[in-house]
Formats: C-alpha cells, structure tokens, sequence
C-alpha cells in the first residue's frame, strides 16, 4: 500500500529550479533514504511533503490526502525530524516535548520516559543550554513517542553521537516493525544502507536513481584484486573494466557490475591464484554521482 | 478551509505562557505611566489659573508638531492629561505591539521553531492569528486596565467615559499596529526587517501628523497616530476615530492571513537579493563585518533622522509667524536677552533630536552581543583576532554611527529652517546645539559596553537607561522634576544651547567619564566567557 506519493514535483524559487518533475514512492512498513549531495533539493522536497512549501507543479499525497490542502490531516499521522533543531531558549526540554505531544492532541505517555531514558536526556535542562545533539534528541523524542504512521526525517542524526545513533536505529527498526513507513534523508551512508528498504538519490533536483539496494548495486562497479598464474593481457580492451592498478602480480581494478560475467570469463583463462572481490558499498555508489555533481559547476 | 486555524488556542495560551513576564511588564509599566500622570498634574497644577499658564505656553506650532493639538481653552486636568500624554503613550502602546509581533512571527519562523510547530496537526495560520490574537487581547486589557484605573483616580474633570475613550484610543493604537506589523512579516523575510519598516511606519505616522497638525489638516488624515489625537477624551469625546482604527485594522487582519496563506514558509514577497560570490577585502576585516552586518539598518536611520530633523525644522517656520502676530505672547515669553523666541525652543527640540540619535549607535553597539549569542563571534576570536580588535570595531562604529546620526539630524533642522524661515539660523548655531550632546551619546554608548563586558545578560539595561534620560529631560519641566533628577541622566549636563552659554567643563568630564566606562567595559569583555 502507497502511504506517500509524489508525482511530477517541481518547485521554483523565483528563477531557480530547485525540484524538476521528481516521482517517489513510500509504502506501507517501509523505510525509503533519500540521499543527494548538498543543494540537491531534499530538504526542499521534504518541507513540500510536509505542506510548508507549495508546490510549483505536480502532486503529493499522503495517505491519500493532499499535502498542501489537507496538511493538517495528515499531520496527524507523520512526525517530523528536521537537522537543524532550533528550539525556545527560556523552556525546558521536558516542556517542549510536552508542548508537541499536546499539539498532536496525545497525552504524555510511557513512550516518553521511556526515550528520554534510552537517550539519556535531561529534561529538566532550558533549551538554551542543549548542545546540537541534545536539541536533535529532544525532536526524536517528541516524534518517536507519537503513534504517527509516517516518519519523515531529515538529517535527523547529523548532531548525534555514535551510541545514540544506535538507540536512533533501533528506534526505526522498532517503527518498521509495527508496520509504520519512514523517510529518511541523510548523509551518512552506512545508516541509511543498514536501514532502508529502498533508495532514492537525488542530484540537481531530478532522481536520478532509485530502487531496492540490490538493484542499485547493479548500477555500479565491483572492485576485484587478482593474481594470475599467466600474466593476463587484453584486459585494458575488455570493456567494463576501470581503473587498473599493478602491484607486483596483484592486479586491482572496478568492473562494471553487469560486465563481471565477461571480465571472469576472460581472466579465467590465465589461472587463478587469488581473487578478491569487495561488493560495492552504497558508498561507491554514491560516489559516482557526486563525483559526476562536483564535475559540473554550481549547484 | 476550516482546518487553517486548528489549535489556534492552544498556541495562544502558548504564547502567553512564554512571554508572561514580558506581557506583565508591558502592561503593568504602561497603565502605571499613565495613572502616575493625572496625579502629578493635580498635585503640580492644581489651581486653573496654573494650569491656563501652561497652556498657554503649549499654544504654539512647536508644542503642537510634539504633542498634537488640545483643548486649550478649557485645560482641565483631565484635558491636560489627553494632550500631554495621549499621543506619546499611543507611540508606546504602538512600539509594544511592533516588537512583540514581531518577536512571534517572523523572528519565530526566522530562527526556524515555526518549522517544528507547522510539522505539527496546526493550521497554517494558526500561528499567525494566535500572536494577533494575544496583542489584541493585551491591547483590550490594557484599554480596560487605563480606562478603570484612570476613572478610580476620582479627578473631577476625569469622568467615565472620557477614561474609557482615553484607554480605548491606546488599546485601538496598539491593536492597529500589532495588524500592521502583521502584515509587514509577511512582505519581508528577516525579523529585522519586520522590526525595522514597522517602527518606520510608526514613525512616518507621527512626522505626518506632526506636519499636518501644524499647517494641513488634511495631512492628519492620512496617518493612523493624527486620528489619535482626534478622539480627544475628556472634551470632545468622539468615538468615532477608535471605529476607524478597528476597522482598518480588520482590513489588515484579512490581508497578512490571505498573504500567510499564499505564500512559502520562511519566504516573503519582498525576497532577498543573491549577494556576492567573494568578499571585497573591506569585508574581511571585523570592523568591515560589522559595517557590513548593519548597512541597511543604518541607512534607514540615516534616512530617519536626517527626515527627523527635516520636520522638526519646518515646523520652526509656522512657529516665527505665530510669534510675529502675537504680541502678548511675545511678552510672556520673553525671558531671555538677545534670543529670538524660536530660538528657544531649540534646546527642545536637540534633547529629543539627541536622544533619538542616541538609538541606532546603541542597536550597533549592542549588536555585538547579538552576534555573541547567536554564536557568530566565535568566529573571529577563533581566527586570532583579538577580543580587544573585535569589540573596538564595534566599539568605533557605533561612535561614527552617533556622530553621523545627530549631524543629519542637526543638517536637516537647518536645511528646513532656512528655506522656511525669514531670519534664518545659522548653520553653526544648529550645528553645534545639536552636536554638544555627543559627549552624553558616547558616555551612553559607554554604559552599552560596560554591560556587555560584564553583564551581558543585563544588556537591555542601557535601554532603559536611555527612556530614562527621555523620560526626565522631556518632562523634566512640565512635571517639574528636582535637577539631580536630570543629573542622573549624562545629557542633564549638557547646556542648552543656544539659550544657555556653553562650558567646557560638562564636554570634558562626560567625555571621561565615557573613556573611564569604556576602558572597563573592554577589560571585562577581555575577561569572561563568550557565550554560544
Ligand atoms: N527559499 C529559497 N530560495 C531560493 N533558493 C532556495 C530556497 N530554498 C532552497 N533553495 C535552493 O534549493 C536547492 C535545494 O536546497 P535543499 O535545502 O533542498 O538542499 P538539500 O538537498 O537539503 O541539501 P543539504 O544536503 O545540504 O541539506 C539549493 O540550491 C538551495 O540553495
Ligand atoms: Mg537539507
């Protein structure tokens, strides 16, 4: 079941084409990352998703209802994480929890002393004096201890230590578990290829991938270390292969991921003594669509 | 539709939980002021012969242009109180509304909390209407609290209705203003910005009026602070304007909600410009930052003071024909050798000039700890510049700021003066009855600096320091305050020229006192923790 679509989105501030005709499916149960290099459009997306922003052209849905029109129906069902978490100096952390869960129209429930307790938090402390991470967890805390159906998190652990970045994944796992969906955008690559079901990489505001991890690493290059009996030849003219490096008889280099068949077929022929492959990590993946970004100017 | 306002209540009382004290203290201070006034006047002028005198002494352009007209002819307490008062604390009640307003939209939604709230089930104009609705339920308290506590007074002249009429035209003020800062957060994108063009409106309002009062009627009409004045409690009692005030504030109501409706979070119509790709060189020092951070600020205040002086000057005209055809008045002015009548309304007018000018070096002094909190300054010091270099670039920019801002002041009396009056002032008497008061402006500016090296936190002191020194030199005479009253205010000290002779002594010993104050203020600032 579709929880979030959206459909032809495109977002204009002024001149600039912040978001061009983007699609995207969340279902049901499910955790979709988002993830693009800086200036990208993610967050604009998001706060489209959100009905904060109104969209130039195109559709969002959520749970059927329309983003913008319907915003605060389907505000009832989605928490919201942002990266940057501003908050009112002269409160407490305990009372702007209080003050989002009364604003969702819950009541203070054992969800909450129970992450404040995972999270290790004071909430006794005046909001001026959280560092950014304690601001971040006060926002997790308040959405993870709403019954929403829909998660929609951006950069929600750019301030968070590594030990309550864990308490963060079980958070998520949890959530999944109960069948709620999420939408995580973020730029640490190993949380989102631990978590997600499903990927989206957006770049210049177009998507230009997406799809389950598994189909993605079709997309890219698995990197091979061999040693040969013979030394091999012919490989330079095989196509597929990239980046060939000699080091005494170990060779390394990439091969396109749906030319591996050809490329072993090939070195077979000159005996194997030694063949190591490393699968390609989301982060590889990634690489190669910001390094295409960064080739381009602006953005 | 419907689901726009959603939990427009809750953030209300949310609001108001936030800002109790803030709220108190507006209210209690405003309704305070305006009891403590009716009281003096009896005590000080009890006897109407007294109270004729000073009405005569009103009966001019100039008081006029300040104050806005009176019943003059019939100057009872009550009628004192209207035409004294009325208008200053409407430009009070009016600068309460701009900052809080501002202080809940547009700032909120600036530093990103409205973010956090709107991801909530909240309408999309929840917001917005909470804030008004807090401004006008504090205006309409504030209405009532006056109005009861001016008629408790038991003051003859002061009946109920004239008391209610009385609160109503403060609490209408402040309603208008709170809708036209509404309006205005939604044109702009900054809060600064939002702060700024409100207090601008509110500003031209009074000028407008003060011009139209004196030589137009019709001008009065176009400025929301000239309908003000025609409520006229305690004489005319005309209900009338406080309908005009609602009902344009209505209007405004109507058009920032459909303009929140339509518009983007954090985005406005009026959007900022794409800056440039590198720093010029000028900014990469401190002192070129600091510049940099408050330009537009500070030509808006250029711009303010130098219209400020402008039509403080043009009023001088309509004041020398006054006194040309009045004879008697002639004779019951004249009291000092060797100066023309307008002349002597000089002093008054450079105390206001000088105290308005003493705002903007104030804000861009001040600004340095704004940058503190906000965690900017963190940046220099932890690129070996020196707090000393940091703080002196501020330092040295306020002071060129109060300098410019009281010579433009002082530029534009003389500009208008001498196209309007036919024995002109010379420049050099203008010029230096205005510029007299900048050793009282440093001395403040010092104050500024000593807070922020050692009680940063205690900064918004020096703002009451500087309505203070407002506060006793304006109505030092009418409420006839003892003199180490105004002596507790460093421009207390400064002679009033050109009626008064002018003496070294009170220039050099404020300007030490002012280096004194300023060399402690930098060692604290040397000393203590910067905050983030
Ligand atoms: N209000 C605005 N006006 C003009 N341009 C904007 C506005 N908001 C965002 N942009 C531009 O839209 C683009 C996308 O920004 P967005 O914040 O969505 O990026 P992002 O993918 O979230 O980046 P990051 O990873 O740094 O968070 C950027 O180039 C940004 O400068
Ligand atoms: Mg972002």
């Amino acid at each position: 079941m579709t929880v979030l679509k959206v459909t032809n989105l495109t977002k204009q501030f002024g001149k600039f084409k912040a978001l061009n005709g983007i699609n995207l499916e969340v279902n049901k149960g499910e955790v979709f990352g988002f993830i693009g290099p800086n200036g990208a459009g993610k967050s604009t997306a998001i706060r489209i998703l959100l009905g904060m922003l109104q969209a130039t052209n195109g559709h969002v849905t959520i749970f059927g209802k329309d983003a913008w029109q319907d915003a605060v129906e389907v505000h009832k069902r989605t928490a919201y994480v942002p990266g940057d978490v501003n908050l009112w100096p002269n409160l407490t952390g305990g009372e702007v929890i209080d003050l989002f869960i009364k604003l969702r129209g819950g009541e203070p429930n054992n969800r909450r002393a129970e992450l404040i307790e995972k999270f290790s938090l004071d909430p006794t402390k005046k909001c001026s004096t959280y560092s950014k991470g304690n601001r971040q967890k006060i926002a997790l805390i308040a959405a993870f201890s709403s019954d929403a159906d829909l998660y929609i998190l951006d950069e929600p652990t750019s301030g968070l230590d590594p030990l309550m970045e864990q308490v963060f994944q079980q958070c998520v796992v949890e959530a999944k578990k109960e069948g709620k969906s999420i939408l995580l955008s973020s730029h640490i690559l190993s949380e989102v290829e631990r978590l997600c079901d499903r990927v989206g990489i957006i770049r210049h505001g177009e998507i230009i991938e997406s799809g389950s991890l598994q189909e993605l690493r079709h997309l890219t290059r698995t990197q091979m270390i061999i040693e040969t009996k013979q030394p091999i030849t012919g490989l330079t003219e095989l196509d597929g292969v990239h980046d060939i490096e000699t080091n005494h008889q170990e060779l390394k280099f990439d091969v396109d991921t749906e030319k591996l068949d050809q490329v072993i077929k090939h070195i077979s022929a000159y005996g194997i003594n030694k063949l190591e492959s490393a699968p390609p990590t989301l982060e590889d993946l990634f690489m190669r669509h910001y390094q295409v970004t960064s080739n381009k100017v602006g953005g | 539709m419907k689901t726009w306002f959603a939990k427009t209540g809750m953030l209300s009382s949310f609001i108001i939980r936030r800002d109790r004290l803030r709220i108190a203290l507006w209210m209690i201070g405003i309704t305070f002021f305006s009891i403590i006034v009716p009281i003096a006047f009896t005590g000080l002028y009890n006897s109407q012969a007294e109270r004729d005198s000073m009405a005569a002494t009103m009966m001019n352009p100039a008081m006029t242009a300040m104050v806005g007209p009176g019943d003059l002819n019939n100057y009872t307490v009550g009628a004192m109180t209207t035409h004294q008062m009325l208008l200053l604390t409407a430009v009070v009640v009016g600068l309460m509304s701009c900052l809080l307003v501002t202080r809940h939209t547009r700032a909120e939604e600036e530093d990103g909390r409205l973010e956090l709230i709107r991801a909530l089930p909240v309408g999309r104009l929840a917001h917005l209407n909470a804030s008004i609705y807090v401004l006008f339920t504090m205006n309409i308290g504030l209405s009532i609290m006056i109005g009861f506590g001016l008629f408790a007074l038991d003051i003859a002249s002061m009946d109920l209705e004239g008391s209610l009429l009385y609160g109503a035209t403060l609490g209408a003020t402040g309603i208008l203003f709170t809708c036209v800062t509404a309006v205005l957060s939604q044109l702009v994108e900054s809060s600064r910005a939002t702060l700024g063009l409100s207090i601008a409106v509110l500003l031209i309002s009074y000028l407008i009026r003060a011009i139209g009062d004196v030589s137009n009627e019709v001008l009065s009409w176009v400025s929301p602070l000239g309908w003000v004045t025609k409520t006229e409690p305690y004489s005319g009692n005309e209900w009338w304007p406080i309908t005009l005030l609602i009902g344009v504030s209505l209007i405004l109501v109507i058009i920032a909600n459909y303009l929140n409706a339509i518009r983007d979070l954090e985005a406005g119509f009026i959007s900022s410009k794409p800056g440039k790709k590198h720093a010029s060189p000028f900014l990469q020092s401190p002192i070129g930052l600091a510049l940099r951070l408050q330009r537009s600020g500070t030509v808006s205040w250029a711009i303010g003071m130098l219209v400020i002086g402008l039509s403080y000057g043009s009023v001088l005209g309509d004041l020398e024909s006054f006194f040309a055809g009045n004879d008697m008045l002639k004779q019951m002015l004249a009291m000092e050798e060797g100066y023309t009548l307008t002349e002597q309304f000089i002093p008054m007018l450079m105390v206001v000039i000088a105290i308005i000018a003493t705002i903007p070096p104030v804000m861009a002094v001040s600004k340095l700890y704004g940058e503190e909190k906000k965690g900017r300054v963190e940046h220099f010091l932890s690129r070996t510049v020196s707090r000393n270099k940091v703080m002196a670039s501020f330092f040295i920019l306020s002071m060129g700021n109060g300098f410019m801002m009281l010579s433009l002041a002082a530029v534009g009396l003389w500009i208008a003066a001498y196209t309007v009056m036919d024995q002109a002032f010379s420049f050099s008497m203008i010029y230096g009855a205005a510029i007299s008061y900048y050793p009282a402006i440093s001395v403040m500016l010092g104050v500024a600096l000593l807070l922020i090296g050692w009680f940063p936190k205690f900064i918004s002191v020096v703002w009451i320091y500087v309505f203070y020194s407002f506060v006793v030199l304006y109505f030092g005479g009418l409420f006839q305050f003892p003199e180490w009253i105004g002596k507790l205010s460093p421009y207390g000290y400064i002679p009033q020229l050109p009626i008064e002779e002018s003496h070294v002594i009170p220039y050099v010993s404020l300007s030490m006192v002012a280096i004194l104050i300023v060399i402690l203020g930098f060692k604290g600032y040397k000393k203590r923790d910067i905050q983030s």
